[in-house]
């Protein structure tokens, strides 16, 4: 349809892909690869010993197993490596059911604990997850292990659709919806309405009254950012704080979240000093987990390697 | 490990909470339920672990708010059948029943 | 004694006026964004009618959901106890009223003598209300009404996933990309809130005659969904916008607003009185 590719334009995140410069996958022993297809995007990451090789990150098309096919080839990129020379690879993800080079499937609960906890450190104590279609909440351990977990994907609101329909009806891309809230002269209240459909009246509402467009932002980010607070107390946050899923590019959500919780967010930033040249992209912490519990699972002798070539 | 099965929309907190540290996997939740919302599995929270335990079917987390109202959660004369079946007290129910539907 | 009930919603505003019991005038128009506007309006419509001038008109009862926004009014009764006096005089056998509108769905237990015994309601999530229905109408490019007449051709049971409006909406776009009959998609649609419309009148209790008014009484297919749910037949009675105006009439004429009873059943509205 002409209209979703136009609304394309405005709610999804860009795709993106990297290589590690500093790792050649030909001298590693082990390769592991985890696949996150998501509703809205699709992760891949590979690993080579453990250690953050390459990552690709696209739009989920209607096929969920093309979708997985995609994401690996990008990751795989320019170089030569290829689906045979995967020791093992694990499916997480709404779509996980659906990742057809994948020896078994893992929760994207246990895999964002696990993720989050290699990318931010043993020090993560609660993770919040929010992807296009759902929003996770996950207290883990030292080794990201999970402790508990709420998550939410029956309810719109509070999950990156939230966003994006809001994002389509102000015809603003969501990337620019963070920064565009905080430029304002004052905070306005937030969007009463927890249903978006009913936000989107009031929204409406909002324009016509001539409400400022970086205001209403602001109204609508501060509306979910107390949303997710609401069900994070639910569970109990505990620092370190992190946050992965596009919302967590989302500034005008997470300043507000920190701000009602009273806990600031960890810094984006790798744990292991080694990758603090690498960028740091909070949308593949599932497929990351994955990749990590492939290697784990094979380093333990539960799985065994299907590599071909 | 405490699981969250349910969702939390306008209208409430839906939750049926089970602690997979106390379920023994004995499966009579299962077996009593009159909305079937429950299945024994491999904890699928931890893949390095080898238990069974009580999990919500997937397909019934976005219902859970009515599958469980009949059996009044929080505010009923009796306690749903699920919570009496459970010895180890691992299941309990959160506030969204008691809120909207119980009476003070 | 003339009296005048007046219900406002958040689409329409209801307004009836009676005399003994007997209605004189009645009249509906769109709520719009300036209700109080919209509101005068139809008084003055409902005046004119009835032939009568403004002091002529003993008590005016408001209701619905923006009810407290009738200036004029003496007091302001639930939605709940407005629909149970009005039911009761119109179906006497009435048991079991579904009242789902735009935005709220409910249900509520009367007895004989039309006063509420008890109720439920599903508010804040568009997934239980006529908005739902909206909005899968405009995924398929078809209106409501249509998609009602559709609905009623279609002999197959496609269980929804979503229990949401916008993932619904999703849902239903790619049931149409599968190339779904859209009159098998309007009957799921129909299916899937009648399965939480159900669920809400379970809590307390099908007991018949089951009536249902509000917005959603007037959609021939989401009836038959209810019925097909309900395994039990489902009263509409004619004209169920009126429902709701009639009874907050009833109640000014009676002078009993709320029972004690109702009083501590009803958590939602507050009761205003002058």
């Amino acid at each position: 349809m002409a209209e979703e590719a136009n609304k394309q334009e405005y709610w999804r995140w860009p795709e993106s892909t990297w290589i590690n410069p500093d790792i050649d996958w030909k001298k590693g022993k082990i390769i592991t690869a985890g696949v996150d297809v998501g509703s809205v995007s699709s992760q891949a990451v590979i690993m080579v010993d453990g250690e953050l090789f390459a990552y690709g990150n696209t739009r989920t098309g209607s096929d969920s197993p093309d979708s997985a096919r995609k994401a690996l080839s990008i990751a795989f990129g320019e170089t030569d490596l290829k689906v045979e020379h995967i020791d093992y690879c694990i499916g997480t993800g709404y779509g996980r059911v659906n990742v057809p080079m994948a020896q078994r499937t893992i929760t994207e609960i246990a895999c964002h604990a696990r993720g989050a906890n290699f990318m931010y450190g043993p020090e993560v104590r609660t993770v919040m997850d929010m992807g296009g279609q759902d929003c996770k909440a996950i207290n883990c351990d030292d080794r990201g292990k999970v402790l508990n977990f709420m998550m939410n994907d029956k309810c719109a609101a509070g999950t990156g659709r939230g966003m994006e329909v809001f994002a389509d009806l102000i015809s603003v891309p969501v990337w620019e919806i963070g920064s565009r809230s905080f430029e304002i002269e004052k905070e306005p209240p937030m969007i009463s309405s927890t249903c978006v459909v009913f936000a989107k009246t009031e929204v409406v509402g909002l324009l016509e009254q001539g409400m400022p467009d970086n205001e209403i932002m602001a109204a609508y980010c501060s509306a979910m950012a107390h949303r997710i607070m609401e069900l994070l107390n639910r569970l109990g946050v505990k620092e370190k704080f992190v946050i992965t899923g596009g919302i967590a590019k989302n500034d005008g959500v997470v300043r507000r979240l920190e701000k009602e919780l009273g806990i600031s967010t960890a810094e984006k930033a790798w744990h292991k000093p080694e990758y603090s040249a690498y960028p740091f992209e909070t949308q593949i912490a599932g497929a990351l987990g994955a990749a990590l519990f492939s290697y784990a699972l094979l380093d333990r002798g539960k799985a065994k390697s299907v590599r071909k070539a | 490990m405490e699981a969250f099965y349910g969702f939390k929309d306008g209208s409430g907190d839906w939750f049926v909470i089970l602690d997979t540290d106390k379920c023994d996997g004995c499966g009579q939740c299962a077996e009593v339920c009159p909305a079937n919302i429950f299945e024994i599995g491999e904890d699928e929270y931890d893949p390095f672990s080898e238990e069974t335990v009580a999990k919500v079917k997937d397909e019934e987390r976005k219902k859970i708010r009515y599958s469980c109202a009949p059996c009044q959660p929080g505010y009923g004369e009796t306690p749903p059948p699920c919570l009496t079946a459970c010895e180890p007290g691992a299941i309990s129910h959160s506030e969204g029943w008691k809120v909207l539907y119980g009476r003070i | 004694m003339i009296v005048s009930g007046i219900d406002v919603g958040g689409k329409n505003i209801h307004g009836v006026i009676i005399n003994n019991g007997d209605v004189l005038a009645r009249a509906n128009a769109a709520a719009g964004i300036n209700k109080a506007k919209a509101i005068e309006g139809l008084y003055g419509e409902l005046l004119d009618k009835a032939g009568l001038k403004r002091e002529q008109v003993e008590r005016v009862v408001a209701t619905g959901s923006a009810g407290k926004r009738v200036a004029f009014a003496d007091g302001v009764i639930p939605d709940a106890a407005a629909d149970s006096r009005g039911i009761n005089r119109l179906i006497p056998t009435a048991r079991t009223i579904i009242d789902v509108g735009a935005e709220e769905g409910r249900a509520i237990k009367i007895s004989p003598e039309g006063k509420v015994q008890d109720f439920a309601i599903n508010e804040k999530c568009a997934a239980g209300t006529g908005t739902f229905v909206e909005a899968m109408a405009r995924a398929l490019e078809i209106s409501v009404e249509e998609m009602a007449k559709i609905s009623l051709e279609s002999t197959k049971s496609i269980s929804m996933n979503a229990q949401c409006a916008v993932f619904g909406e999703s849902e239903v776009v790619s049931l149409i990309h599968a190339k779904t009959p859209k009159h098998d998609i309007a009957r799921a649609v129909h299916d899937a809130i009648a399965g939480r419309i159900g669920s809400v009148a379970r809590i307390v209790g099908l007991e018949k005659d089951i009536v249902m008014i509000g917005g959603m009484s007037l959609n021939t297919g989401f009836v038959e969904s209810l019925k097909r749910e309900l395994a039990m037949d489902v009263i509409v009675p004619e004209d169920p916008g009126y429902v709701g105006a009639l009874g907050a009439a009833i109640a000014a004429s009676t002078g009993t607003m709320e029972e004690e009873v109702e009083a501590k059943v009803i958590e939602k509205d507050d009761y205003q009185e002058g």
